[in-house]
């Protein structure tokens, strides 16, 4: 397994230095192989240290000790060969470009030649069905729209891993569940390894084949749970018996270490924002 | 059409003001060296359009000081702001220099400007007009370029993005409204700069020259028409920038007409 692995994350650590409070552990001990075309998430209480894992995978951060693997080489290189694609919580559009040409970014960072990159935004503009909004500008789309571009942008460079980082936290409830059917269709099409921090139980359980549970204080992971549901996974997926007895055993192995560590949280998130700078 | 009407209280608040100046001056016979009638001012205006005070042939110099004065600002002050944004060291030194040039009064700097580019050479007005510029332009850029989210910087590093890359397609579209900002402030400094120029000396068809002799004589009607026709000059300079905005950043909440002051 792990010498097919695309993430590969063995005894990795990472504290930060909180102003006035010390040295904080938001990560600690963290094991973790993932294998080619696996949906993992991570879910966890807020200050577990989910989103700076991913950020360590990505090579936005670089971990206190431990060794961090992308595709059998270490992060950094992995992100130098642009290895992976990301989404993060809010898309991070480009106000200035529109639609085609957000998608076009990494295509025009990497040096696609003219056609190709043409080609390729067309095929990543259907797959995120916004053909017909190419010309649009961000402000002009819907959250929900405007994190499809996202996608859409992550994936044009056709990268082996996708991290995504709570994508859909800002969406409501019926945007989301929506935005989850088309992750897994382009999860289904592009057969790519997706990375996903949530902190919605029934997200990571319908979307996942597997889900890290994680707790907060020191950020590690308690306990990983195989998702066995059969696919194509749709809206009868939501309503299966099997899907709410794992819904279950992932809120009680959540409720197992229970993180009661809201004093703590907002520091260490200020902390994990500070540290991203670098 | 939207425009008119948005524009229309202002337009009616305007002429309802100069009904009221022209009636107020002839029932109280205010004195015309005090407070001339918008008549009066109108009437100087014509008589001295192209002969007399020559007013247009001046107001086309005085623009062309004030717009000279832009361009060499615009390139100072956006040059600057590149070299400040982009060495640390540089900034250490060049913005104190910048914040001592711009806090030099500029009625102070105008005669020794004349003294060193010549009186009667445009190029001393302009360069008046230019320091004047030149620091809203760069404390303006030097902002685009440098306050950009965090966010954005992280999606450029995940494609392993170089600082060139990061510069065009991030740092300078962010600066642009930024930029367009600095320059909307700074048409009215240049005309003014081009007019205090004008004050200490030069050829006398320009607007500032107009100023000081018509007062000189009492002609305060030629005054105020010269004063207005400023004001004319400074407002389409102003437009333009405007204009220019609406093509180049169509995206911008400014411009795409959710109304921010």
């Amino acid at each position: 397994m792990s010498s097919q692995a695309v993430v590969h994350l063995s005894e990795v650590t990472k504290t930060f230095d909180v102003p006035g409070r010390g040295t904080m552990t938001a990560l600690s001990g963290i094991d973790l192989s993932i294998g080619q075309g696996e949906f993992v998430s991570l879910i966890g209480p807020s200050g577990c240290g989910k989103s700076t894992l991913l950020r360590l995978i990505g090579d936005l951060t670089v971990p206190t000790s431990g060794t961090v693997e992308v595709n059998g080489k270490p992060a950094r290189q992995a992100r130098v060969d642009r290895d992976y694609g990301i989404v993060f919580q809010s898309p991070v559009l480009f106000d200035w470009r529109n639609v085609e040409e957000n998608v076009r970014l990494p295509l025009e960072l990497i040096g696609t030649d003219k056609a190709a990159r043409e080609a390729r935004v067309t095929e990543m503009l259907e797959l995120v069905e916004l053909s017909d909004f190419r010309r649009h500008h961000p402000y002009q789309l819907s959250g929900g729209m405007q994190q499809r571009v996202s996608i859409a942008r992550a994936l044009a460079f056709e990268p082996a891993l996708l991290l995504m980082d709570e994508p859909f936290g800002a969406l409501d409830e019926m945007t989301r569940e929506r935005m989850n059917s088309e992750v897994l269709k382009v999860w289904t099409q592009t057969g790519i390894t997706v990375v996903f921090v949530t902190h919605s139980i029934p997200e990571a359980v319908f979307l996942s084949s597997r889900v890290a549970v994680m707790s907060a204080r020191p950020g590690r992971i308690t306990k990983v749970v195989g998702i066995d549901l059969p696919r194509p996974r749709t809206v009868e997926t939501r309503e299966n018996r099997r899907y709410f007895e794992l819904v279950t055993e992932v809120r009680e192995a959540l409720r197992g270490m229970d993180g009661r560590v809201e004093a703590d949280d907002a520091a260490l998130e200020r902390a994990t924002a500070e540290g991203g700078i670098g | 059409m939207r425009a008119l009407r948005r524009n229309l209280p202002a337009i009616v608040v305007f002429f309802a003001a100069l009904v009221l100046w022209e009636v107020v001056i002839s029932s109280l016979d205010v004195r015309s060296f005090i407070l001339p009638a918008p008549s009066s001012i109108a009437n100087a205006l014509v008589e001295n359009w192209d002969v007399g005070y020559q007013i247009w042939p001046a107001a086309q110099t005085t623009f062309l000081e004030a717009a000279g004065g832009m361009v060499i600002g615009t390139l100072l002050g956006v040059l600057i702001a590149l070299v400040i944004s982009r060495w640390t060291l540089a900034g250490d030194i060049a913005l104190p220099v910048a914040v001592a040039i711009s806090a030099i009064p500029i009625i102070a700097f105008a005669p020794i400007a004349n003294n060193w580019f010549g009186v009667l050479s445009p190029t001393s007005k302009m360069v008046i007009a230019a320091v004047l510029v030149f620091f809203p332009i760069m404390i303006n850029v030097l902002r685009g370029l440098t306050e950009v989210p965090n966010s954005s910087l992280e999606l450029m590093r995940s494609y392993a993005a170089g600082t060139i890359a990061v510069f065009r397609k991030v740092r300078v579209p962010n600066a642009l409204p930024f930029f367009l900002t600095g320059l909307k402030v700074g048409t009215t400094l240049a005309l003014i700069g081009a007019v205090v120029g004008e004050y200490f000396g030069g050829l006398n068809v320009a607007l500032g020259r107009i100023v000081v002799q018509s007062a000189s004589r009492l002609s305060f009607e030629v005054t105020w028409a010269a004063i207005i026709v400023a004001s004319v000059v400074g407002i389409a300079m102003y437009l333009l920038i405007v204009g220019i905005e609406r093509i180049a950043i169509p995206w911008h909440p400014a411009v795409r007409g959710e109304r921010v002051t």
